[in-house]
């Protein structure tokens, strides 16, 4: 902070000022559950009145999508612009006005693959909170061999047809349009028949169905396409090349649920100083437990330095490649650790499952969705082959 | 402050990654443990540090060093640790020159850090009493005598003591054997009467010294810094070294690594090679990753350390720990992935793993460094 220039000291405290000034009290509280997290569309019911002001308040700025240029209703910040306004955000310790896969993921795949037409449509929209999308990537028979997706879509006059099934599909049943991998040419080798397709999910045709997960969530669903009809011009790109901007959307979805790897909120040690207690000598009343939690922190601060390192990297022009594999992997295995861990810093607190409080079952429930986190957006496993092959050059089996 | 390195800084390293891949590399080892050099490294080696600038990388410029800095230190020590380079780097310009930079007089400075930069005195920290780091536990005692102290007490681990030209010794003038309070800073010449020097090879064939203090005269002069409070210098240079130390782990897992992913690429068994078995990817590209955590926990601490940064002590902890950790790891699966030649003498990777095992051991493990993370978070 002590380098930055006058432009940037004025903008921060023109973002402070203004945050104090529009950011409702209760959007300053911790989230507790997934209702406190705003992911907008038409379906969308605003959980209180501060959560609709603060969305609009903040969309107006074009501030729920800081970097986006201005006319796809972005804010146009530079980079560090947008980094004054999320420390500023923090220090407030204001929630994200919008959390949306419109934001972290089709938004940075259509500002660099759409057209213009397909910009002006869909992003300020997104922007606005006012479309939810849904990802389309994953079939019953196309899991981490993505590239086997058999969803077809074929040509009809100035439309598509698309027949098949989608599965996992996170929030299909609350989404309004979703982006779907398709195959539009049957004969094509497997990587080169993929087109990348924008569509409504009220388009006739469309039918989800929910499925429950582990931890008692019913976030994702089987998604059924039957003779849907979808203008061609909502094609993104080429046809046959979508396979590009599925791995580059990818990497914006693993550099985002990688992040999930950084320092929480309220860091562990904490939680288990109240939970166990300390000695006299200060130490965490359990060694062994003690052990693993440091462990635990060490590598999560040497993952948030990272993350760090990456970003000043990138923008010094240096780095390494395939770094959201690196990110996905890494960040998701230590959630995963995270999770086990408190849910042992917990003991029988943890195993609660339904009840009274509004936090009752969080713990238990939270444990078990984090399992996901290293098999969404690609499974460790792929994120390996991927470092093995592209950064290490290891040769194929 | 960015974690990224500046132009200065990215000259450093790659005139550090040239200089010890030809002038110190991994066969000069060899070749010093093979002859059972007396002095354990090349003389002749350590002048062209002095030359290049090296000896003297984080020594002020008003003292004759280049004043660059740890960041450039721990470059270079992560290209001695690439090279598996022997010289008294650690000891003399990183540990001994930050202590007495931090507390030195004037004059000590003036009298010792110029002929540091320039290679011509060798001054080794006797600090460790127990086999297990524990700096505050210091037995050695001083008692006052005539216009100055006298020493009597053990150093059983001095890195490179067989060689220095000057030792600074940590001994008690009050307190209670592991209290911090009461430990004082002393410079002697191992050639005093009362001090002896024994030689002890080690297993990463790089040379400690044990040394035996019984009355040895010092004078008022020799005291460094404050009597009662060296332990603050004594930390401040530990940890400048635990950064140090860490960047060598950086160097000696990145190069045991490449050779690994070399010999992946080459080894053939069963009619292909061996790095297409995906146990074999996957753990190296497990490795690859624990190894980039280690690089930014590093860089962290060598900035801090440069910023004066009060969390310094926290990062360097964290960096050491982690950087410890992850050298461990990644040499043994280096030895693990050659197979049968990995166990033999006459192939390098073996030495990587012998200077590993030193390296964490150096004032303070992974357990040791990871107590204390944990104790600066207060828990
Ligand atoms: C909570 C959650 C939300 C999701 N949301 C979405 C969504 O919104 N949209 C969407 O399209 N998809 C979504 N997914 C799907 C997700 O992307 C897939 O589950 C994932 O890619 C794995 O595919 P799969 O389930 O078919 O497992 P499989 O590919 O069958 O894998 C089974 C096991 O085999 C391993 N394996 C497979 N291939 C290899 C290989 N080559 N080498 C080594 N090991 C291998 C895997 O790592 C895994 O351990 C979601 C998944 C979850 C759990």
């Amino acid at each position: 902070m002590m380098d930055e220039t006058p432009e940037l000291q004025a903008f921060r405290a023109e973002t402070r000022a203004w945050l104090e000034a529009n950011c409702p009290e209760e959007m300053r509280q911790p989230v507790q559950g997934d209702g406190d997290i705003c992911w907008g569309g038409r379906k969308w019911r605003f959980q209180s009145e501060a959560q609709r002001l603060w969305l609009e308040r903040m969309a107006a700025r074009g501030w729920t999508v800081p970097q986006w240029p201005r006319a796809y209703g972005g804010g146009g910040l530079s980079k560090d612009e947008a980094r004054i306004l999320a420390q500023e955000m923090r220090r407030l310790k204001a929630r994200p006005p919008l959390s949306s896969f419109g934001i972290w993921m089709l938004g940075p795949a259509l500002l660099k693959y759409g057209n213009e037409a397909q910009k002006q449509a869909h992003l300020p929209k997104i922007a606005r909170g006012e479309i939810r999308w849904c990802q389309g990537y994953s079939e019953p028979g196309a899991g981490s061999d993505l590239a086997s997706l058999r969803t077809s879509a074929l040509p009809d006059g100035d439309e598509y047809v698309v027949n098949g099934s989608k599965i996992w599909t996170s929030y299909a049943d609350q989404a309004d349009w979703i982006f779907c991998l398709v195959r539009t040419d049957p004969v094509a080798p497997k990587h080169l028949g993929i087109s990348f397709l924008l569509f409504d999910m009220e388009s006739p045709g469309v039918s989800t169905s929910p499925i429950k997960l582990i931890s008692g969530y019913s976030p994702f669903c089987q998604t059924f396409f039957d003779d849907v009809r979808v203008p061609q011009e909502n094609l993104v790109g080429t046809a046959g090349k979508g396979w590009d901007i599925a791995k580059y959307l990818l990497t914006h979805e693993r550099e985002m649920i990688g992040d999930m790897g950084s320092l929480g909120r309220e860091s562990m040690h904490q939680i288990a100083k109240r939970s166990i207690g300390t000695g006299r000598d200060g130490r965490l009343k359990d060694g062994v437990l003690r052990a693993d939690i440091v462990r635990h922190e060490i590598d999560s601060y040497a993952f948030a330095l990272t993350m760090e390192r990456v970003k000043d990297e990138a923008k010094a022009g240096q780095g390494v490649g395939a770094l959201s594999s690196m990110l996905k992997y890494a960040g998701t295995e230590l959630n995963k650790q995270r999770r086990e861990l408190l849910m042992s810093i917990s003991g029988s607190d943890g195993l609660s499952w339904e009840g009274e409080g509004p936090e009752e079952g969080d713990l238990a429930r939270e444990w078990l969705r984090s399992r996901a986190n290293s098999i969404e957006g690609g499974t460790s496993e792929v994120q390996l082959n991927i470092i093995a092959k592209r950064v290490l050059g290891l040769p194929g089996a | 402050m960015v974690l990224v390195l500046n132009e200065e800084q990215r000259m450093v390293k790659e005139t550090a990654e040239g200089f010890f891949a030809e002038h110190a590399p991994v066969g000069q080892l060899r070749k010093l443990r093979d002859s059972h050099d007396p002095d354990g490294f090349d003389r002749g080696l350590w002048a062209k540090m002095a030359e290049m600038g090296f000896a003297g990388v984080a020594i002020p410029e008003q003292y004759g060093g280049a004043g660059l800095g740890m960041v450039a230190a721990g470059l270079i020590q992560e290209a001695i640790g690439r090279n598996l380079s022997l010289s008294p780097f650690l000891s003399a310009s990183v540990l001994a020159a930050t202590a007495i930079a931090k507390a030195g007089s004037d004059e000590q400075k003036a009298a010792l850090l110029p002929k540091i930069a320039s290679a011509e005195l060798i001054v080794a920290l006797a600090a460790d009493e127990k086999p297990r780091h524990q700096p505050h536990f210091v037995a050695a005692r001083a008692e006052s005598s005539g216009n100055g102290f006298r020493l009597t007490g053990a150093k059983p681990f001095v890195l490179d003591g067989h060689v220095a030209d000057r030792l600074i010794v940590a001994a008690r003038t009050s307190g209670e054997e592991g209290a911090p309070a009461g430990i004082t800073l002393f410079l002697v010449d191992p050639k005093a009467a009362g001090v002896s020097v024994k030689r002890r090879a080690m297993v990463d064939s790089r040379n400690a010294a044990e040394i035996a203090l019984e009355g040895v005269q010092v004078d008022g002069a020799d005291v460094l810094g404050g009597i009662g409070e060296g332990f603050a210098t004594l930390e401040a240079a530990l940890d400048v070294g635990r950064a140090c130390l860490a960047a060598e782990m950086l160097g000696v897992s990145g190069q045991s690594f490449d050779a690994t992913v070399d010999y992946l690429k080459n080894r053939e068994q069963f009619g292909v090679k061996i790095g297409s078995f995906q146990a074999l990817q996957h753990r190296a590209a497990h490795l690859f990753c624990e190894m980039e955590l280690a690089r930014s926990a590093t860089l962290k601490a060598l900035t801090a350390l440069d910023e004066g940064d009060a969390r310094a002590p926290f990062f360097v902890a964290l960096a050491k720990a982690k950087a410890g950790d992850v050298c461990r790891l990644a040499t043994n699966e280096a030895v693990q992935m050659h197979g049968g030649i990995g166990m033999t003498d006459e192939f390098d990777i073996g030495f990587y793993m012998k200077r590993a095992r030193a390296a964490q051991e150096t004032f303070g493990d992974t357990a040791f460094q990871a107590d204390r993370v944990a104790r600066l978070l207060n828990y």
